[in-house]
């Protein structure tokens, strides 16, 4: 069932359009995150659907009703802000009760609402404090638990975590991930973290300028994106391009200063010509150092850069004249000068055209 | 140089007491050049500015014989509260010889109300322009600021004719609803800019929370801007206090407020010139906005202390 539909949405401030014609639909239950660089319209989006930006164009549907012209209040929604937004003068308890208060709900209702909201974020002991008393973990816990209270269906998440630190970051995100597996509400997250997107969502839409690149499950998205922009915004380190051209006689290779790596195990997307200039992506994680497996493609290399990381070291090599980003086990790192032998399954590799950009 | 180290020895680590170089706080010496260059000026700058007030009251305090004698700064012999009471409640200006106590009451009906309109007004308009960008709101802004450019004088003529056609002239109403008109856009200006510098999530989460226009001024905005009603109460009680041009113009000797009363005591040509009685009124006049900066600094500072939510 569906639960949010966004049809043909567009939003123009003056000349300026932050959304194109967007359409976006969410099924009920689902845990969707929108995600993209800062001024990609990912937060526009939400603000739409929350109803505190009035769209152009198009429609929004919340559950099966047009919603397009209804108020904030009225459209089953509850909302989470990056800076928490809390009513600094108001406790706890007031901030929760402030929306139920508006919409005159007995006061025995309330006091239950509250309740229950304060045992699932566990704030039961926050509840007389006022927000400048509280942590940054304890305010967003209590920002979730406004939203909590409204009993909506949908949830909205705008960059709840960007203000966090790290390792609080790490807590919540976690919680954020059992309160949906708890509560099964839709959930809308916007960020521009790609740890966050793959980790929490069902589905991720990536966003560019007001457009949805591609929509698909965090697995596709990582392993299949559609184009050399989303191949590129996620992954970190980031995935290596190669310029070159498809070759070969028979089976096709792609040819790039004077190497040649066969592309018979590439599932191609769309018939590719002879003679095409692509990009050729792997992710570095993909690329391994191994002389002894016996790789479908796999050259020798002298290591350039050599960059520790902890858990892993990233390793930069050249394939002819092209830097290639290799990411190797720590307790296995060269130094600067070796010769290593790289190799790698073109089979995960991402092939675009380098005209289009979109994926072969 | 005994002096430089008595603050660091004093809080320094016994086991490193002895140790000459450089550890904890860098000493300062209180008798720096620095020091007595900054606080000399400040001295002298502060005694130069509080010689004319200084005036003012040893000559109120003094008897007119002893003003005779000229000796405008020295103390006064015999202490003599006479001038205070005269001015207060039996100076003549013109045929009324109750002295400043009619102008002081008719100053107090002409601010509070004044100020209490123009600042609740002045503060929805703030909020208005801030938080709901209506259509024309900008243009709505540029009309009310272009206002607060053109001189006072220009309009003189045109209100009188306005206050007239209204059947307020001459009396306090007129005054309060000019005074109200003319602090709006300095006042709009002031909470257009404070409330544009609330988070806007907060104003979002209020609109999520299905509360209005008045349910966010109320409950949301009005609890976090006492520092704003504060500057705000200060700018139009000093600013409609003072007035002397409306308050000449607009109204009749028997509503005459404190600023034109201390004026025409100041300003009569017949007679002796009291010194110590007009030393005296003008104090009088000048304490009520004084008393507002006295009280309503401890409150301003309470205001930004009360407000602030870090993230």
């Amino acid at each position: 069932m569906t639960s949010v539909l966004v049809k043909d949405v567009s939003l123009s401030f003056g000349a300026v359009d932050v959304l194109k014609k967007l359409n976006l639909e969410v099924k009920q239950g689902e845990f969707i995150v929108l995600l993209g660089p800062s001024g990609c319209g990912k937060s526009t989006l939400l603000n739409c659907i929350a109803g505190l930006l009035d769209v152009s164009t198009g429609q929004i549907f919340i559950n099966g009703k047009n919603v397009t012209w209804e108020e904030p209040k009225d459209r089953g929604i509850g909302m989470v802000f990056q800076s928490y937004a809390l009513y600094p003068q108001m406790t706890v308890e007031g901030n929760l009760s402030f929306g139920l208060k508006n919409a005159r709900l007995p006061k025995d209702e309330i006091a239950r609402r509250i309740a229950r909201a304060a045992e699932i974020l566990q704030i039961q002991p926050l509840l007389q404090r006022k927000p400048a008393a509280l942590s940054g973990g304890q305010r967003q816990r209590v920002a979730i638990g406004r939203a909590l209270v409204r009993d909506v269906d949908v949830f909205l998440f705008d960059e709840p975590l960007s203000n966090l630190d790290a390792k609080l970051r790490a807590e919540l995100r976690v919680e954020i991930k059992r309160l949906h597996q708890q509560l099964a509400n839709t959930m809308i997250y916007v960020t521009h973290d790609q740890i966050e997107a793959m980790t929490l969502a069902d589905r991720i839409a990536v966003m560019r300028s007001g457009v949805i690149e591609q929509l698909d499950s965090p697995h596709e998205i990582y392993n299949r994106p559609v184009n050399r922009y989303v191949a590129g915004f996620i992954g970190s380190p980031g995935m290596n391009f190669l310029e070159g051209v498809i070759g070969g006689e028979s089976e096709p290779v792609f040819v790039a200063d004077g190497v040649s790596i066969p592309l018979s195990r590439y599932a191609f997307a769309a018939a590719a010509q002879r003679g095409a200039k692509v990009t050729f992506g792997i992710r570095p994680e993909h690329v391994a150092a191994n002389s002894g497996m016996d790789w479908p493609f796999s050259m020798q290399a002298r290591v350039e850069i050599v960059e520790p990381m902890g858990s892993d070291t990233l390793v930069w090599t050249r394939i002819g004249s092209q830097d290639i980003a290799v990411r190797l086990p720590s307790e296995r790192s060269p130094r600067v000068g070796d010769q290593i032998t790289i190799g790698f399954d073109p089979m995960r590799a991402s092939i675009f055209d380098a005209e289009s950009e979109k994926r072969l | 140089m005994a002096d430089v180290r008595t603050a660091a020895a004093g809080q320094a680590d016994p086991t490193v007491a002895g140790v000459r170089e450089p550890y904890g706080p860098r000493p300062r010496r209180v008798l720096s050049r620095r020091n007595i260059v900054i606080y000399g000026t400040l001295t002298l700058v502060a005694l130069y500015y509080l010689m004319p007030l200084y005036v003012m009251i040893v000559t109120s305090l003094k008897g007119m014989p002893e003003i005779r004698f000229g000796n405008v700064f020295a103390p006064p012999v015999e202490i003599t509260f006479e001038p205070w009471v005269k001015a207060w409640a039996t100076a003549c200006t013109g045929l009324n010889c109750d002295g400043l106590s009619r102008g002081f009451w008719n100053s107090v009906r002409i601010t509070v109300p004044s100020v209490i309109i123009s600042i609740l007004i002045a503060s929805v308009n703030g909020y208005a322009l801030a938080n709901w960008r209506f259509k024309g709101a900008n243009i709505f802004f540029t009309i009310l600021i272009v206002g607060a450019f053109i001189p006072y004088q220009v309009m003189i003529y045109p209100i009188v004719i306005i206050l007239r056609e209204m059947g307020v002239y001459g009396t306090l109403t007129g005054l309060v609803i000019v005074h109200t008109i003319f602090g709006m856009p300095i006042n709009t200006l002031l909470f257009r800019n404070y409330f544009a510098s609330v988070p806007e999530e907060l104003f979002k989460a209020a609109r999520v929370d299905g509360a209005g226009f008045w349910a966010i001024y109320f409950r949301i905005m009005l609890p976090m801007s006492l520092p704003i009603f504060v500057v705000s109460m200060i700018i139009q009680v000093t600013g409609i206090w003072n007035d002397f041009l409306f308050g000449v113009v607009y109204t009749r000797p028997e509503t005459y407020p404190m600023t034109v009363q201390l004026n025409n005591i100041v300003n009569s040509v017949q007679g002796v010139k009291e010194y110590n009685v007009n030393m005296a009124a003008t104090l009088l006049t000048g304490l009520v906005p004084l008393v507002i900066y006295f009280i309503s600094g401890k409150l301003f500072v309470r205001g930004i202390a009360a407000g602030a939510v870090k993230g």
